[in-house]
């Protein structure tokens, strides 16, 4: 039987058992939930999700339209089977940014980190009170050198390698 | 013994050891086995038995010339190890060869003193380790119990997917 590789997003209300609902209704249709990752946002839950299913788009569409509606859960599906696939591993880093708030941190500091050649694999922002925290993992081909962009942006950045004690 | 290191989900890495006759010439064997994997396998510090199919309460390790040692007591190949004492936390990324696609933020104790049985003699013997020596031996003696670094992670978000071996 063919599969098909779908993303799933969905938010809504942080309620017990939102989860469950779209899990369940996945698995009824056969759909294999591979990867996800899944968190509240200010009061809000965030799930994000890759899953193969061997059934087409509508369906899958319409079965966690028809779940998601009565729990508030903005649902989207899309068919992503013929994205392209993943780039080649660089050197893993860890990457902090923390400092007052203000709009454009993300921006500034993500744009640097391109420029630099770097791609993220793992992204995080908190907002509390004033306080403004990134932290990133980002893979890199070769060092990783962020200079100027603390100073550009009034915040501390802070990058280490993220090595691995292979035990 | 041609050994080959069973990876996750495989059963036995789940299941916690008996305890292991030292003596046993069977355990003498396994052991000097799991040394000479160690020693073929690139970057490898330590191999406890379930790694590779055996549910025997050993292990082996060797951090000599690993980065971030401090104490090193050299080759310790011990069956029936006890924790006797840990000390401090440190949270590190750790890999495993049971699990080769994923890395995890492991809390580990800095110190510990580990008291165990020498395979052939079954003499006792303890060791004191720290820093890199002390989260390895940690690992292995987890390995023993049945229990992976996966069941160690900081949180949800401490796990990621292996880049490679660095």
């Amino acid at each position: 039987m063919t599969t098909s590789t779908y993303a799933v997003t969905a938010v809504g209300p942080d309620a017990p058992g939102e989860v469950a609902v779209l899990a369940e209704a996945l698995a009824a249709l056969g759909a294999n939930l591979e990867d996800a990752s899944m968190t509240r946002l200010r009061g809000h839950f965030a799930m994000t999700l890759v899953a193969r299913a061997p059934v087409g788009l509508d369906v899958v569409r319409d079965a966690l339209a028809t779940v998601a509606s009565g729990t508030g859960l903005h649902v989207s599906v899309w068919d992503v089977s013929a994205d392209a696939p993943p780039l080649a591993a660089g050197r893993p880093w860890r990457v902090t940014l923390h400092g007052a708030d203000r709009p454009g941190l993300v921006a500034g500091l993500t744009r640097a980190l391109a420029e630099a050649g770097a791609n993220i694999t793992d992204l995080s922002c908190r907002l509390v009170g004033d306080l403004y925290v990134m932290t990133l993992e980002v893979e890199a081909e070769s060092e990783l050198v962020l200079d100027g962009v603390a100073t550009a942006l009034g915040v501390s950045v802070h990058v280490e390698p993220a090595d691995t004690d292979v035990l | 013994m041609d050994l080959v290191v069973r990876r996750a989900p495989d059963p036995v890495l789940s299941t916690p050891c008996p305890v292991a006759d030292p003596t046993d010439p069977a355990v003498l064997a396994l052991a000097d086995d799991l040394v000479a994997l160690m020693r073929d396998s690139p970057g490898c510090v330590g191999i406890a038995a379930p790694q590779v199919g055996q549910a025997v309460s050993l292990f082996v390790l060797d951090v000599t010339g690993a980065r971030r040692v401090a104490s090193c007591a050299g080759l310790v190949v011990l069956c029936n190890p006890v924790v006797e004492s840990v000390e401090g936390r440190e949270v590190r990324r750790e890999g495993c060869l049971s699990v080769p696609d994923l890395t995890g933020d492991v809390p580990r104790a800095t110190a510990i003193v580990v008291r165990g049985q020498v395979p052939g003699t079954g003499q006792e013997r303890w060791v004191e380790a720290d820093a890199f020596e002390a989260r390895a031996l940690q690992h292995e003696i987890d390995h023993l119990q049945g229990l992976l670094f996966l069941d160690r992670v900081a949180g949800a978000h401490a796990l990621f997917a292996r880049k490679r071996y660095l």
